[in-house]
């Protein structure tokens, strides 16, 4: 049962108390078999997706089947709006075009083309990334030792979860200019929010008692911080990392596309929409990018988490 | 058939038994290949309106064989016999009431509402089931707290209210697993005379199973001393202290002569060998785990 | 399942002197008031008497003077731009959150489900799914509230999906012993033991849900779509200079998102009472 819950994350303070709960056979098989039932889904959407163009598609004929000189026909017996070539090109279309010139006459791939817009957008969503996750780091840690502060700040840090910020990207393009500053600054808060929340949690999350032991050894309260509260707060801030992760990846192509920054996936999404009557094949690649990006950048964290919080129950969940 | 087992010390005529259990063993599959035998050679007959205790250090399958009995695991070798039926029978017949450690009130539902539970299962009519209901609540002294959440009250109250839920349906047996462990010495005692007294009312048959070797010569009118790896009967405790029995029975010098006698069996059984056992029911814990991702299938 | 609600103490007292109570929440919250009064009063100011020449920020009067204004009149009414974000948001909340229901159910019954769909799921989570809101602009209409309300549906989907599965999968053993010992059918431990038991995760699925709706929505216009909505109010009001009017539509998203919480916070309450207990615990 994959717990991702930072409840169920709390952190132990033995590392050897830790080392006797967790479980040293049991997640490297299940890692292989998520990673074989994900293949095995992946491989079922691909099948399904022909499946739907073979029934309700448009018309096709291939010439010269892998080379063998035979044609193949297929006259699907539906017509359906949103299985035509349109609405729901061929994944292998798809693929395809990442291989194919950007624009006519183009030296550069669709593929190589939008691997460099989503390393642009990456790097604006990963300094942002870095900022945010500091300064949620330090005013977290501000806001546990100062009641007054924490009554003062947090409510609004708090509803900041309610209300979709990300709506603020294209005013923050507007103040900054359409620029890296401007998406790093939107991924920046995105990022900075969550961090602050689970790290307030994080840092209260000690064992009362582990404190009171602290204190018997009359730990002043850095010895304490270094210690006990931010071992303790780890498995928190990984959960809100996670979640910053893909939500910066979100602030900068939304920064970007609507905002007007011409370099990124943002602005590749929007431009493959305006040419979609000529090449649906390149928003469903510039999309399927984003979705790559979003991907790795959450297996990076994730992979980080797995390093840092090594040897704690629960770790190798979620 | 381990020889160290004994036949059952007192045989009974076949109307007074409730339960006749004969050969059980029950071995786990823990972690991949490994098996773990959590019972071997059980063999046990339970009397009716008998008040037995199982007692044994962690890890001897006390928790096992109440489970089997009330066919909530199913044995490996051997029968159960309830009622003269075998005990998946009996449990659809709804002979049996449980009672856990954990009071496994469900937070959702009122008091009276949880000791209701299962008489609407059981098809019980809405005036019998308000009816039975504050019966029971009367009886385990909580007729006040109908209308209060579980959360509202303290631990001891929670685990009474499962109690009345479990006498709610007149079960014939009621299985207690452990259930004053989590709580203070103090209410453990009130709660040990609070179930003789319902017992002694209702003339029902108890299985508990505890690790406190007082409680176990307090309550029962047999105690069955239990031993680790693999879990076996290893004696049989007649307990003759004499009935009703109340704060002065603690007192009694034959009181102290029983507990001394428990302690010996247990000893003898390989109890105090001055090694922690790993989680009491590491095979229990597994079906547990199976049992709640197991989804609703 | 109550043995960790049990002892708290303070609900109790805190009933009897409830006069008291609300003199502690005025002291407790005075410092976030004064932030909030503080903000605007300083923000205010400095528009006022710096030039922010460039820079677009209306001091809070003029921002609270365009909604106004534009309220209901002008290029870009502003109640009716919210209130269609708001039935996009709803909609969408309504469609994903019954499919992401329907699929916990699936998920939860047949176990080789749970454990191909459930880390899908979860890793739904890293997808920019919002990326996807031109490919459903193309397929539902640009100027249909379907293809917002389809983003927001796949946006809520997940989180439901995940949450609910929990819910109805992670009771108490000891609980689904005593459904046993009592002989019920699988039915029957559905209705009265996971139903109940997932009804707080559902709620919380709803909660993150209403966040992810109004993003959802507000995004996909921002893709594209009718004039009318608070997403296409928001970058052509900036597009026309009209800051104004920009910060008045956001802060009036702010405060639908806010208004679609706590409706979902106060049925919570209304619903599922007894896990107040538990829910106040929480920061």
């Amino acid at each position: 049962m994959a717990t991702a819950g930072p409840i169920d994350l709390r952190a132990r303070f033995s590392p050897d108390e830790a080392a006797l709960t967790a479980d040293a056979a049991g997640p490297s098989q299940s890692r292989r078999r998520r990673i074989l039932t994900f293949a095995a889904f992946a491989i079922a959407v691909l099948v399904l997706w022909e499946a739907v163009k073979w029934l309700g598609g448009v018309p096709w004929r291939f010439e010269n089947v892998l080379g063998t000189g035979l044609a193949i026909d297929h006259n699907p017996p539906f017509r359906w709006a949103l299985a035509n070539d349109l609405n729901l090109p061929h994944w292998f279309s798809i693929l395809g075009a990442l291989a194919a010139p950007v624009q006519r006459n183009a030296e550069l791939s669709l593929g190589q083309f939008l691997a460099g817009a989503a390393f642009y957008t990456w790097r604006e969503a990963a300094i942002g990334f870095l900022v945010g996750a500091l300064l949620g780091l330090v005013l977290a840690t501000i806001f546990v030792h100062s009641r007054l502060l924490e009554r003062a700040f947090v409510p609004y840090v708090v509803a900041s979860q309610t209300i979709p910020i990300v709506a603020l990207a294209p005013m923050i393009v507007y103040a900054f200019g359409p620029n890296v500053t401007s998406v790093v600054i939107i991924a920046t808060y995105l990022t900075f929010f969550p961090v602050t929340i689970a790290m307030i949690r994080g840092l209260r999350a000690p064992d009362p008692r582990a404190l009171e032991l602290m204190r018997s050894y009359a730990a002043g309260r850095w010895a304490i911080y270094q210690k006990v509260r931010l071992p303790a707060s780890l498995p928190y801030l990984f959960t809100a990392l996670k979640i910053a992760a893909t939500a910066s990846i979100v602030g900068a192509i939304i920064g970007e596309g609507p905002g007007g920054i011409p370099d990124g996936l943002g602005r590749a999404i929007i431009n493959f929409n305006q040419q979609y009557i000529s090449g649906p094949e390149k928003l469903w690649a510039a999309i399927l990018v984003s979705s790559l990006l979003g991907i790795s950048f959450f297996v990076v964290i994730r992979v980080a988490e797995l390093v840092v919080l090594r040897g704690r129950p629960g770790a190798a969940e979620g | 058939m381990d020889p160290r087992s004994p036949e059952p010390l007192a045989s009974t005529s076949k109307a007074g038994e409730v339960v006749h259990i004969a050969g059980v063993d029950k071995t786990f599959v823990t972690g991949g290949a490994t098996l773990t035998t959590a019972l071997q050679g059980i063999d046990l007959d339970i009397r009716r309106g008998e008040f037995i205790s199982l007692i044994g250090p962690s890890g001897c399958g006390k928790s096992t064989l109440l489970r089997v009995i009330g066919d909530l695991v199913a044995p490996t070798r051997g029968s159960v016999t309830v009622n003269g039926k075998p005990a998946s029978r009996a449990r659809r017949d709804r002979d049996y009431g449980m009672v856990f450690q954990a009071p496994v009130l469900f937070d959702w539902r009122s008091v009276e509402d949880n000791v209701k539970l299962p008489l609407e299962l059981m098809g019980y009519d809405g005036a019998r089931r308000t009816a039975r209901a504050n019966e029971m609540l009367d009886l385990v002294e909580l007729g006040e707290f109908l209308r209060h959440h579980p959360y509202q009250l303290s631990g001891g109250m929670q685990q009474r209210v499962a109690i009345a839920r479990a006498l709610a349906f007149e079960p014939s047996i009621l299985l207690m697993d452990e259930p004053f462990g989590a709580l203070d010495e103090m209410t453990r005692e009130r709660m040990n005379q609070e179930v003789l007294r319902i017992w002694e009312r209702t003339g029902i048959t108890i299985v508990f199973v505890t690790h406190s070797i007082p409680e176990a010569v307090f309550l029962s009118s047999r105690v069955v001393v239990m031993s680790a790896r693999p879990g076996r009967i290893t004696d049989l405790i007649e307990i003759d202290l004499p009935r009703p029995r109340d704060v002065e029975t603690r007192e009694q010098r034959r009181y102290f002569e029983l507990v001394t006698a428990v302690r010996e069996a247990l000893r003898r059984g390989g109890a105090d060998t001055g090694v922690v056992e790993p989680d009491s029911e590491v095979g229990l814990a597994s079906i547990d785990r199976t049992i709640a991702e197991g989804g609703i299938g | 399942m109550t043995s960790a609600a049990a002892a708290s103490p303070g609900r109790v007292t805190g009933a009897s002197q409830s006069g008291g109570r609300w003199m502690q929440r005025f002291w407790y919250y005075l410092p976030a008031v004064i932030v909030f009064a503080g903000t605007i009063g300083a923000w205010e100011l400095i528009v006022r008497n710096i030039d922010l020449r460039g820079f677009p920020l209306p001091a809070p009067s003029d921002i609270v003077g365009a909604l106004g204004e534009n309220w209901a009149a002008g290029r870009w009414p502003l109640s009716k731009a919210a209130g269609a974000t708001l039935f996009e948001a709803v909609g969408g909340l309504a469609i994903g959150t019954s499919l992401g229901v329907i699929v916990a159910f699936l998920t939860a019954r047949f176990a080789t489900a749970r454990e191909l769909l459930l880390p899908l799921a979860i890793g739904a989570s890293a997808v920019p799914i919002i990326a996807f809101a031109p490919l459903m602009n193309n397929w539902f209409g640009v100027l249909s509230p379907l293809s917002k309300m389809m983003i927001v549906a796949v946006l809520v989907f997940f989180p439901v999906v995940v949450n609910v599965t929990r819910g109805l999968t992670q009771v108490e053993p000891a609980a689904l012993e005593l459904m046993r010992s009592y002989a019920a059918s699988e039915w029957t431990i559905l209705r009265v033991l996971r139903l109940p038991n997932a009804l707080p995760y559902f709620f919380t699925a709803l909660k993150i849900g209403t966040t992810l709706s109004l993003i959802g929505a507000i995004v996909g216009e921002y893709f594209g779509g009718s004039n009318d909505v608070l997403g296409r109010v928001i970058v052509q009001s900036a597009s026309a200079l009209r800051f104004d009017v920009t910060w008045a539509a956001i802060i009036l998203a702010a405060i639908t998102g806010i208004a679609l919480y706590l409706a979902i916070v106060a049925t919570e309450r209304a619903v599922i009472p007894w896990h107040a207990s538990l829910r106040s615990q929480e920061p």
